[in-house]
């Protein structure tokens, strides 16, 4: 190796290593940059809610808002539970059963985030083609255990982490 | 170009000048040679210099009393309504001055379509104007959220959702957009700092457009590359300054109208309410000037779909300057694109129409018989056209067609005033 090629080489070595290290630089800076639009910590900390179920009657549901969202819990009559275990999974564009939304014993209540998984509207209740929820936004329809039937929603609305603190009362988040 | 060879008449003049030409520029400004065939058409660039202006004046006025947080935007949007002094009046020229700031760009935009200024050489001047168009929709939109209203909530809510449509990381980048699990505080905050923003990246895009478009000059009505400057061209001060002014001024009285008379025409009733997390307005629409994509978006029976397809009417108007393949730039000399255009303009008001109802049943089916044609015009319909059709012959001059009795005439006192400043 010539001293000349050897000067080279070690010049490009400069070069390479001056740039990583200005890249990773650049990189640490940008990032707090970024992250500081992330939800902070006090965002985080109001993540569970209690709610008292005892007034709700058969048939009704009522709506509580937890991190922002709606959220619905509906105490379903035995028809209705009836109809949401009878649909067969090939008629859903989200295949999923009616007890993997609910609690085992519980399948009266029906706990989910009240918000269309296709633009992020809040459905209407007691309205649409399958007895469930309508979105007005973009015309999803879903059935009485909130899933996907028709429309452009792809998904099932969200369960949400939740767990019954006792009878009356549920703790979601 | 003239301004190498301007020299300032005062002494101080010339030094200033010779330190920062600024006096240069204004001298290359008022001397630019510009076709003298220019139709009303041509002055809406001034027109929408006038809306940004208006719509940046008008809203630092307004952040001096607005309050960008989410239990008191509304209020204090009613207070700039009620007690500001002339609050009433800038904040309608502000909400008002967006929707006239889109008709003219509209305008603008379709001008270019029918003349085919975004041809070759002037393709980054139609992308910076594309770039500009993007940036006004994203200023609009997040302008539209700040009274906090319950348009302003739900069209906030539906439209950072279409970032979900992602796959993999869209959840994660829509939380990161929301600074939270739902549109709130974080969310409002943010967007008042970005609003604010974009209308100074605007201007930014403006000088490079205008610079853009001083390399090449205008085109003209009838398209053909022109000598400049020549007996073809006429100053832009004051032959074009007068007519921008005169074109302007009747502009105004329409934008005034709209101020005076039927301030809320163009808005929704339901964003005086204050948002509500909880219920979603029945018939939720986004402002006029986003609804043929709105109808794009609503069009597709699939969320990742209608969104690719909603940004994908984006991406064709870019492109465009490489899938129009005909080298005849104005439609007056294409008889085939001139039936298309006016095809495409109808199929942009309908898609407008559409996108105002309710998505079902023949609303529907139309909307998507549209928006596939939309598609068609700049994929199918422009790339063939430019091998099938058959163009007239173009003149040699803008002159020559007048003097030879080939277009209706008015030229001589133009042609004589240029010849006399020879």
């Amino acid at each position: 190796m010539s001293k000349q090629e050897d000067k080279k080489d070690r010049r490009d070595f400069l070069f390479t290593a001056s740039y990583t290290v200005g890249a990773v630089g650049i990189g640490a800076t940008i990032w707090p940059l970024i992250h500081q639009m992330n939800p902070d910590e006090s965002v985080k900390a109001l993540a569970t809610t209690e709610v008292d179920i005892s007034q709700v009657e058969p048939g009704k549901s009522i709506t509580v808002l937890w991190r922002g969202k709606p959220i619905f819990i509906k105490r379903r009559t035995s028809e209705e539970i009836q109809e949401a275990k009878s649909v067969a999974l090939k008629d859903l564009p989200d295949p999923q059963k009616d007890e993997e939304r609910v609690k085992e014993g519980k399948n009266e209540w029906l706990v989910m985030v009240g918000v269309c998984t296709h633009l992020g509207c809040v459905p209407l209740k007691d309205k649409g083609d399958f007895n469930g929820w309508f979105c007005p936004c973009h015309g999803s329809h879903y059935d009485i255990s909130g899933r996907v039937r028709k429309g452009p929603a792809p998904k099932n609305m969200e369960i949400p982490k939740y767990e019954f603190v006792d009878n009356n009362t549920i703790k979601i988040g | 170009m003239s301004e190498h060879e301007y020299v300032p008449k005062s002494k101080a003049g010339k030094w200033f000048n010779d330190r920062l030409p600024l006096l240069s520029l204004g001298a290359h400004l008022s001397d630019y040679p510009t076709p003298k065939n220019l139709n009303y058409w041509w002055t809406f660039g001034g027109i929408l210099t006038f809306c940004l202006i208006t719509q940046i004046v008008t809203g630092i006025v307004l952040a001096m009393h607005y309050v960008a947080h989410a239990d008191l935007a509304f209020e204090s949007v009613e207070k700039i309504m009620r007690d500001v002094n002339y609050g009433w009046l800038i904040r309608y020229i502000h909400s008002n001055g967006a929707s006239m700031f889109f008709l003219a760009v509209y305008i603008h935009i379709f001008r270019s379509l029918f003349f085919g200024s975004f041809k070759s050489p002037r393709e980054l001047i139609w992308i910076i104007g594309m770039l500009i168009y993007i940036l006004m929709m994203a200023a609009a939109f997040m302008g539209y959220v700040l009274p906090w209203g319950q348009m302003s909530f739900w069209g906030a809510t539906v439209i950072t959702n279409l970032f979900s449509a992602i796959p993999l990381v869209g959840e994660s980048v829509v939380t990161w957009l929301w600074g939270g699990y739902s549109v709130d505080n974080p969310t409002l905050t943010r967007f008042f700092s970005l609003h604010y923003l974009i209308p100074f990246l605007i201007l930014g895009l403006v000088v490079l457009h205008i610079w853009a478009l001083h390399i090449p000059g205008n085109n003209n009505p009838i398209g053909i590359d022109i000598k400049k400057p020549s007996k073809d061209t006429v100053p832009f001060h004051p032959y074009i300054t007068v007519k921008d002014i005169f074109a302007l001024l009747m502009f105004m009285i329409i934008f005034a109208g709209f101020v005076f008379f039927s301030p809320n025409v163009l808005g929704h009733a339901d964003n005086y309410i204050p948002a509500n997390p909880l219920v979603t307005p029945a018939h939720i629409v986004p402002e006029w000037y986003l609804l043929p994509f709105y109808a794009i978006l609503r069009s597709v029976p699939d969320k990742l779909g209608g969104v690719v397809l909603m940004f994908g009417a984006l991406f064709v108007l870019i492109i465009l300057p490489w899938l129009d393949t005909s080298k005849v730039r104005s439609a007056t000399f294409r008889p085939m694109y001139r039936q298309f255009f006016w095809i495409f303009v109808v199929d942009v008001l309908a898609l407008g129409y559409l996108g105002a109802m309710p998505a079902e049943g023949v609303y529907l089916f139309l909307a998507r018989i549209t928006t596939i044609y939309y598609f068609l015009h700049f994929i199918v319909i422009l790339p063939a056209l430019g091998f099938l059709e058959k163009t007239d012959p173009l003149p040699a001059s803008i002159s020559e067609p007048v003097l030879t009795g080939g277009f209706s005439a008015v030229p001589t006192r133009s042609d004589k005033i240029i010849n006399e400043n020879k």
